[in-house]
């Protein structure tokens, strides 16, 4: 059992300032649900002092993502975007009475958290979306990068957004979608259809070439982009055998890999797919 | 404030007949078992008799018992006795779901210049027997499987797998701490030729375990001194924890049955009802094989750690497969192996019972878990929308 100080039970039993808050000047978020932990900081800020009025947090994590995320809030609220800066990690365990070294990470997520809304204060980023809508699942673009995408580069054909972000290129059933978005980013009132229509049953021979792209074209880009590899060796029935390569065959990580890539194509191709290693 | 405990597959409480039969062996009859006066002497029969009485429980020869200090040594001594006893084979076959006191060791030859293949399971958790078939070759020096899982408590075939070695004449050895003392286990019906047994894990002291080997199996001992256990595992005899157990073995073999009906009654009952109240929760194994005891269940979008210092706050134990309390930051490599996604081995819990489990312990804890999940979800930035994160990939 972790040692725990009173502190950390304290704000994991009883966290502080849980929620999120509406129209928030300031939005900051760490983390995805695959690895375990996520917090999403959000700040009212006094636009003429740069005080911060108020500060909400949303943790997906144990006791001391939560114990850590709740004390952040706590430290902000008051302080200056200026003062808000120098809240260190360390500040954040020393609140707490100390964390356990192995979960001293969880005040460096809280941290990295308050960076990135101060980032988004400023107007120097925009926050990643935690919850938002993906029209393309094959290629996992959102609704809000297609819109951006659309408007900057002036594309008026899902065509074009195809080119330009991959959305719709594989499976192809959100291909009205993204019409539809398209309209409505260039104004064409018109009612919106969206296609909801579940995918048809696929052939074997369109279920391989399907399984085929997404790894050309998906996954294999991700994993070489780390120094890693994957090459299809089979697939029998709705068994995909893989083999990884490079640095994938000496990675701890991979079967949380493999089990991502079993995710993405059985979100594409169906439910009943299944990914083994060779 | 009451303990709850729903984590027997880690450890049991040390039965009241157990405690009482090893204490005179600390205080008046501390007598060396190898000393050749009498007051030495009846503490060895003692040994003898507790010898019986492990033996009895799994059908076994009295002969082919050895004490040893825990489940893990062995684990160990199995599979380092039949590899110095086949020097020239370096083919080693396990799951990928062991202990780590096989898992580990297993690594640890791998090093060593031995091969081995780590079977997979399928999302039930069952093993895959086509694998096993396809792995099987004339350099196999060993197959070590465990018969039922710590932590879905899903069982594996151990009487087919023996079967299929049998006639190739390979040295089998299964883990079985988890299902002796739970389930009726005769060797005299299964073709292996070793067999591990834990004395915490049935009602028996930590510090206590025994290697089951068949008569007419080639042994080599692990730790190598005196004569004690007929030469096959040197160390003066741990005698109260020895007794201790063989105690254990003999309340487990009377009241298997009833135990079995009772337990298995309760964690059902505890399973359904936590799935009947808790939205997005799932079990994680196989229902149709599965120890009586054991429950593993996910619950999507809230971290393992989290739902059990909650459940502390009630002096509910019970374990979880998340990363955040393993100690290594990985999460279970059972979930992994079977293939759960993510987000439900983040959220996964186990509860283990036992036989001193009640039924108003079952009622607290599907009284309080619904409350616990909902309020730790409304914490989570996911709330109850499924969502497909971004992999990792390094």
């Amino acid at each position: 059992m972790w040692d725990y100080t009173e502190k950390v039970k304290d704000h994991f039993l009883h966290p502080r300032n849980v929620g999120e808050i509406e129209n928030p000047d300031a939005v900051g978020i760490i983390g995805n649900i695959v690895c375990g932990d996520a917090l999403k900081i959000t700040l009212k800020v006094d636009k003429k002092t740069h005080k911060i009025i108020d500060a909400k947090f949303q943790t997906f994590g144990c006791a001391s993502a939560i114990a850590s995320s709740s004390v952040l809030t706590e430290l902000l609220k008051g302080k200056t975007i200026e003062e808000a800066q120098k809240i260190s990690n360390q500040d954040i365990a020393d609140y707490l009475g100390g964390l356990p070294e192995e979960k001293m990470h969880c005040s460096v997520m809280g941290r990295e958290a308050l960076e990135e809304a101060i980032k988004n204060y400023k107007g120097e980023i925009q926050p990643i979306v935690l919850q938002e809508k993906i029209v393309c699942k094959c290629f996992n673009v959102s609704e809000e990068k297609i819109r951006k995408v659309a408007q900057e580069n002036h594309l008026t054909t899902v065509e074009e957004i195809t080119n330009f972000t991959k959305a719709g290129g594989a499976c192809g059933s959100c291909l009205g979608e993204i019409e539809a978005i398209l309209k409505d980013v260039w104004s064409i009132k018109e009612p919106i259809k969206i296609d909801t229509s579940f995918p048809k049953k696929l052939t074997n021979l369109q279920k391989i070439a399907l399984i085929q792209d997404i790894l050309e074209r998906e996954i294999r880009p991700r994993l070489q982009a780390d120094g890693g590899d994957i090459e299809l060796i089979d697939i029998e029935g709705n068994k995909v055998i893989v083999g990884f390569r490079a640095m994938c065959v000496s990675c701890p990580m991979g079967g949380i890999t493999l089990k991502s890539i079993e995710d993405k194509l059985r979100e594409v191709v169906g439910e009943e797919i299944t990914v083994v290693e060779e | 404030m009451n303990t709850l405990y729903f984590d027997n597959n880690a450890t049991t409480q040390v039965a009241q007949e157990v405690l009482d039969s090893m204490l005179p062996y600390f205080r008046d009859y501390y007598g060396n078992p190898s000393s050749m006066h009498t007051f030495g002497g009846q503490v060895y029969r003692k040994i003898e008799e507790a010898r019986e009485q492990v033996a009895l429980l799994i059908g076994a020869d009295p002969d082919e018992i050895i004490f040893t200090s825990c489940g893990s040594e062995s684990d160990n001594t199995a599979i380092m006795s039949a590899i110095e006893t086949n020097p020239a084979k370096k083919h080693i076959i396990t799951s990928k779901v062991e202990h780590p006191a096989v898992l580990n060791f297993c690594k640890h030859l791998s090093r060593k210049g031995y091969r081995i293949t780590y079977l997979p399971v399928d999302n039930k958790g069952r093993l895959e027997i086509e694998s096993f078939l396809r792995a099987i070759d004339d350099d196999l020096a060993i197959v070590s499987i465990m018969y039922a899982n710590n932590e879905t408590g899903v069982i594996f075939p151990i009487e087919k797998i023996g079967q299929i070695l049998k006639e190739r004449k390979v040295v089998f050895h299964t883990d079985a701490v988890q299902i002796v003392g739970k389930l009726p286990v005769n060797v005299k019906d299964l073709p292996i030729d070793m067999l591990t047994l834990s004395g915490h894990k049935i009602h028996a002291p930590k510090g206590i375990g025994a290697l089951y080997v068949r008569k007419g199996t080639r042994f080599y001992p692990y730790i190598i001194g005196g004569h004690q256990e007929k030469g096959r595992r040197a160390g003066t005899e741990n005698v109260a924890f020895i007794i201790g157990l063989g105690k254990a073995c003999e309340i487990a073999a009377k009241c298997m049955q009833k135990e079995v009906d009772f337990v298995k009654q309760l964690r059902d009952k505890l399973e359904n009802g936590l799935l009947n109240n808790c939205p997005d929760a799932s079990i994680n194994g196989d229902r149709e094989s599965r120890l009586p005891n054991t429950s593993n269940i996910s619950f999507e979008f809230v971290e393992g750690e989290a739902i059990l210092l909650r459940l502390d706050e009630y002096g509910i134990c019970a374990s979880s497969g998340s990363a955040c309390t393993s100690g290594s930051l990985e999460p279970s490599h059972v979930l992994r192996a079977m293939g759960v996604r993510n987000t439900a081995i983040h959220g996964s819990v186990r509860f283990s019972l036992s036989r001193y489990n009640e039924e108003k312990e079952v009622d607290k804890v599907i009284e309080v878990m619904p409350e616990i999940i909902k309020d730790l979800r409304l914490i989570s930035p996911f709330g109850r929308e499924r969502l497909i994160g971004k992999a990792c990939t390094s």
